[in-house]
């Protein structure tokens, strides 16, 4: 299908985007890659009356390190996190997962920030990144703040980002030598959205013992500490109120395969 | 209506859209482009796969308004490139078409295959395909295909 009318502005600056958010309160949109909100506009799911472009800001496109994490633009591509164009401070995570995120001319465009902001709880840095302990930052006309990725979904589609915020970057904390992940997922077929998704890490220079289950009903549940691992907690998936006993075979299978990957 | 500069197969482009027009739309309807194809239009098929800035992108999620600036190559466009002509032949000698529906698109995918990831074996070649969808087929004439430009081009 084809979009309903839309008028469309490219600002100059991250301020200027905010200041026409502000403007136009609620009624138009920040577009980035374009791979989640344009097949929205293609079904007409999303009817914006202003579509406000952001993936040429150079302020979206920054990567900073410092000596405990690496900050991400919003704007920075999936294809360049798969290719390594960007450091990477968890020991191969971000490129593993980037690679197995939809298909590679999807990847080409789509941004980490936009991810994010989506909030499809099936998608795979909402919980890659909830499972690195990753912050985002946002910006609105009232200043700046600092968001979890594990608590940024308040459901499915739905964030803590107000409708007059950007979404600016991602920090990612750097892992010890020593730190071991896995991830993996259930897809029908290769690039689709998971059914379900299972991811554990461990870094024991850092005291961290995680496990992440994701393409639930809203936001991936975090298990932290000891009920993380061995085995994995499964009675905290039951208490998550997953009640369906297919889903919730497959949140057990993807969480005991993450765990096994970790402990081969 | 937004103007909108862009460069299409080389050629400067300069012309007035209406936002919500999909590039693939630009493409054929305007500039008369009809080697790219629509299929789902919501990013899933491949059909409308075109070269953005030298890197494959779908032009049925992106709109003509937002390309400011952007080299947009489609089939047309690839004509004389050499890795499309052997593509094309390894096409036609694999039996990697039928319809043709999914061809531009498969095509694309597959020059990009060829040129960064010359080492790749045949699970990596289908994996890279798998966000190009064929109805006629089954893809193995498709594999071959990609098979034997990479073999080719290492001997
Ligand atoms: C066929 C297909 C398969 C896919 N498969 C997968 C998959 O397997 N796994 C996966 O994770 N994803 C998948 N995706 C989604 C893809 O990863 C998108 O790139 C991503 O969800 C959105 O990024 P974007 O930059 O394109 O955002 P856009 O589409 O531009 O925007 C998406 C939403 O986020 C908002 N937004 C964007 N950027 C910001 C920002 N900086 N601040 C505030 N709000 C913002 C927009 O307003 C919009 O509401 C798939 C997409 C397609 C079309
Ligand atoms: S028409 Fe663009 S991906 Fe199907
Ligand atoms: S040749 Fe007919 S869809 Fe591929």
């Amino acid at each position: 299908m084809k979009p309903a009318p839309f008028d469309y502005e490219a600002p100059r600056s991250l301020e200027a985007a905010i200041a026409l958010l502000a403007q136009h309160q609620g009624l138009a949109r920040v577009i980035a890659g374009g791979q989640s909100l344009g097949p929205m506009l293609n079904l007409r799911i999303a009817q914006p009356s202003l579509l406000v472009g952001i993936r040429h800001l150079p302020e979206l496109r920054d990567v900073r390190q410092t000596a405990d994490a690496v900050t991400i633009g919003a704007c920075i591509t999936h294809a360049e996190i798969e290719d390594g164009r960007i450091p990477d401070p968890t020991g191969g995570l971000l490129p593993y997962v980037a690679r197995r995120i939809a298909y590679r001319a999807i990847r080409n465009r789509g941004t980490i920030g936009g991810s994010l902001a989506h909030a499809d709880p099936s998608a795979d840095w909402v919980s890659a990144l909830a499972l690195a302990g990753a912050h985002v930052t946002v910006c609105s006309p009232r200043g700046e703040r600092q968001i979890a990725v594990a608590k940024l979904l308040l459901g499915a589609f739905e964030t803590q980002i107000g409708t007059d915020e950007i979404l600016v970057s991602v920090t990612i904390p750097r892992l010890s030598a020593r730190a071991r992940w896995s991830y993996y997922k259930i897809c029908r077929k290769t690039g689709e959205f998971a059914e379900a998704i299972g991811g554990v890490l461990v870094d024991p220079d850092n005291g961290i013992r995680r496990a992440v289950v994701g393409a639930t009903a809203g936001a991936p549940i975090v298990l932290e500490g000891n009920a993380a691992l061995p085995g994995c907690d499964v009675a905290a998936l039951w208490a998550a109120n997953i009640d369906d006993p297919y889903k919730r075979q497959m949140f057990e299978v993807v969480l005991r395969r993450a765990a096994d990957r970790i402990a081969a | 209506m937004k103007t909108v500069n862009m460069k299409v197969n080389g050629q400067p482009v300069t012309a007035a859209v209406e936002p919500r027009m999909q590039l693939a739309d630009f493409l054929r309807e305007q500039l008369r482009l009809t080697g790219t194809h629509v299929g789902c239009e919501h990013g899933v098929c491949g059909a409308c796969t075109v070269e953005i800035d030298g890197m494959p992108a779908r032009s049925c999620i992106t709109y003509a308004a937002m390309c400011e600036g952007a080299e947009v190559r489609t089939i047309e466009g690839l004509v004389d490139d050499p890795i499309m002509s052997h593509l094309r032949e390894a096409f036609a000698a694999e039996h990697a078409l039928q319809c043709g529906y999914c061809t531009p698109g498969m095509l694309v995918t597959a020059r990009d295959i060829v040129l960064r990831l010359p080492d790749a074996d045949d699970a990596r070649v289908r994996e890279e395909l798998s966000g190009n969808l064929c109805r006629c087929t089954g893809y193995v004439g498709i594999v071959r295909a990609i098979r034997r430009v990479l073999d080719e081009r290492k001997s």
